[in-house]
């Protein structure tokens, strides 16, 4: 069973965010990771290896210097290779543009499942893996707690409000991960050193047959900003029968909680 | 001259940084509170290779350095000084005098399941009237038929207890001082090998601190490690490199005093304003800093002679004369900033601050380590 994971990097949940004027997100000195869901697919896709074989390649967007630490975490966590789109012309992506150019490299991939993280902690679009599975004409499932894998079909068990579902796909499919899926391994000191000697190849959107014009974002941002800072607390002195009156009204006139 | 970490260093101290908070950090008050030893976390470290950093595939390790090795001990500290020193006792002190003096069969044996993290190392060299001065050794041995036989008693081996292989030193002639030392490799269960007391501790609490007894403790003759005589010599170079160990533990713990000295800073408010915007507060910030990066540069330094399999002895030394010392500073200061917080068990810094005492005192005191760094450059004139 060959499967692709989908994986990106993003800022550590620790990291302080700074804005470069209104539309850019300073990324100078900030500490990268592996988005934390898709861990939990790298994580389901070696799994899943150990049962049934195949191959794990790990697929990502952006430059090499940024993204090459975490696709060699999932390498040293035990994906075979890693194959990442890296072109001038990506600067800027939406999430069109990162779901066309990504498709076009999993379609060249021989693959039966895709995995991926139900959503990236930094954008939170959840946009991609159904975008790429879309392209790709193949079903989507996502939020899985649960995969398991039958033959042609898996059996996906997710998330849903105040409940579960069970859900049979046939493959190839494109799952995403919830954080209950499983327990991540660390990538092992063995594995560290291994993965420096796994392939990683780098691909053009020519490579690819795509123009920047396929790939053109659809979206501009218009604006970023910070949430305003943490507001000192406010005593409400006087008697505890009326101060709590009046906390209770101005939690429902000023802070509108209740 | 290159000051940057390899990109597998790298992503070593980010594997080892996140399996410490995620998995040292939890409980990590109540073994410290009642002085528990984790041995789960210790299989842990040796699934995950830790254990056999330094030492070659062919005996169970995975080849890497020892800039590598001192990193894994520094993340470890950084938030559990215990696993840090559990580690670097294992991997220095009980692995590599079997690496650096086994045979073939001894490594096979011995040193495998120790690299490969099934087993765990000790290594019994102290004893009450032997602590600095290793030719007071009154542990005895003779030879009888085709085994040896130890008497006597070693104090404060860490790891011990736990332990399944210790590295043992013994004096067959009190006479010869030094040169009647010679060291045996002991398995835990052996008859006549039993253990005394728990050491209650000041710091370092959840590492295994206990005495070694031996009475008429009969070991089979190819466990003599080295040459019969060569016991002192065996000691003397796996504290060299013991060093690079405990002055990364140092280092690891001075750090994680500092980072919780700094987010507290920022935090706390008197006089209307976070005391970070204290010059004082600032100042000592700065020297906090300043020493835990002099500190480390000076590890990494012996770590890479001793990976490049140059002379390392005078500059561990002073990586650990000097990171134990930057870590009891660091330590104290940080409990300052906290103030009266600082002093309590709600905050990390006061046992970060009875962790870092432990650096200065053992695998050599402070006052030895200037001894090493004296006479080696001594002679360099």
């Amino acid at each position: 069973m060959n499967i692709v994971v989908l994986v990106k990097q993003v800022f550590d949940t620790e990291a302080k965010i700074v804005l470069s004027g209104n539309t850019q997100i300073n990324a100078d000195g900030v500490t990268q990771i592996m988005n934390p869901y898709d861990e939990n697919a790298v994580e389901e896709a070696l799994l899943l290896k150990e049962r049934l074989g195949g191959e794990i390649i790990v697929v990502s967007m952006g430059t090499q210097k940024t993204v090459e630490p975490t696709l060699r975490t999932a390498l040293a966590m035990g994906a075979d290779r890693a194959v990442l789109v890296d072109d001038p012309a990506l600067e800027g992506a939406d999430q069109y543009t990162a779901a066309q150019a990504l498709a076009k490299a999993i379609s060249t991939q021989n693959y039966d499942l895709i995995l991926s993280g139900k959503v990236a902690i930094d954008d939170q679009s959840s946009q991609v893996p159904a975008r790429v599975a879309e392209i790709l004409g193949i079903p989507h499932v996502n939020v899985a707690t649960k995969i398991d894998v039958q033959g042609d079909k898996a059996i996906v068990t997710r998330e849903i409000d105040g409940g579960i579902e069970i859900i049979e796909t046939p493959l190839p499919a494109v799952i995403t991960a919830q954080k209950s899926l499983n327990d991540p391994r660390y990538p092992s000191v063995p594995g560290i050193m291994k993965a420096k000697k796994k392939e990683l190849k780098a691909l053009s959107l020519a490579d690819l047959s795509l123009s920047a014009e396929d790939v053109a974002a659809k979206m501009t941002v218009l604006e970023y900003s910070l949430p305003p800072g943490r507001q000192a607390g406010r005593l409400i002195p006087g008697d505890p029968a009326q101060a709590a009156a009046e906390l209770a009204s101005l939690l429902h006139s000023e802070a509108k909680i209740i | 001259m290159n000051f940057e970490l390899t990109e597998d260093q790298t992503m070593m101290r980010a594997m080892v940084r996140k399996f410490a908070e995620e998995q040292c950090l939890p409980g990590l008050e109540e073994r410290d509170e009642n002085e528990e030893f984790s041995r789960e976390l210790f299989d842990q470290m040796g699934e995950l290779g830790l254990t056999g950093i330094v030492f070659p595939e062919e005996y169970g390790g995975v080849d890497g350095d020892y800039i590598s090795y001192a990193i894994a001990v520094e993340e470890l500290s950084r938030v559990d000084a215990s696993v840090g020193v559990t580690l670097s006792a294992h991997v220095s002190l009980g692995s590599f005098p079997i690496y650096k003096f086994g045979t073939h069969e001894q490594k096979l044996k011995y040193l495998k399941p120790l690299a490969e993290g099934k087993a765990l190392g000790a290594f019994g060299l102290t004893e009450p009237m032997a602590g600095s001065d290793a030719s007071g050794t009154r542990t005895m041995y003779v030879a009888d038929g085709d085994s040896w036989v130890l008497n006597g008693s070693k104090i404060f081996i860490t790891n011990a207890y736990y332990a399944d292989t210790y590295v043992i030193f013994a004096q067959s002639d009190r006479s010869k001082g030094h040169r009647g030392i010679s060291a045996f490799i002991v398995e835990k269960g052996t008859p006549g090998f039993t253990f005394g007391q728990k050491l209650k501790k000041l710091g370092i609490r959840s590492s295994a601190t206990y005495e070694l007894i031996f009475e008429d403790c009969r070991i089979p003759k190819e466990n003599l490690l080295g040459e019969e005589g060569q016991g002192f010599k065996i000691a003397m170079k796996t504290l060299d490199g013991g060093r690079i160990g405990i002055a990364s533990q140092a280092l690891g713990i001075a750090q994680g005093a500092y980072e919780a000295a700094v987010k507290y800073a920022k935090e706390r408010v008197q006089f209307g304003k976070p005391i970070a915007e204290q010059q004082n507060t600032q100042f000592v910030l700065a020297d906090m800093a300043t020493q835990i990066e002099a500190a480390r540069l000076l590890i990494y330094q012996a770590g890479y002679l001793d990976s490049a399999g140059k002379p390392y002895g005078k500059q561990s030394a002073m990586a650990k004369l000097y990171a134990s010392e930057v870590a009891m500073w660091v330590t104290t200061k940080a409990v300052q900033i906290f103030g009266g917080y600082g002093y309590s068990r709600e905050y990390p810094v006061e046992r970060m601050m009875r962790d870092a005492k432990i650096t200065e005192i053992y695998e050599g005191t402070s006052e030895v380590q200037r001894v090493v760094i004296s006479a080696a450059l001594l002679k360099e004139f």
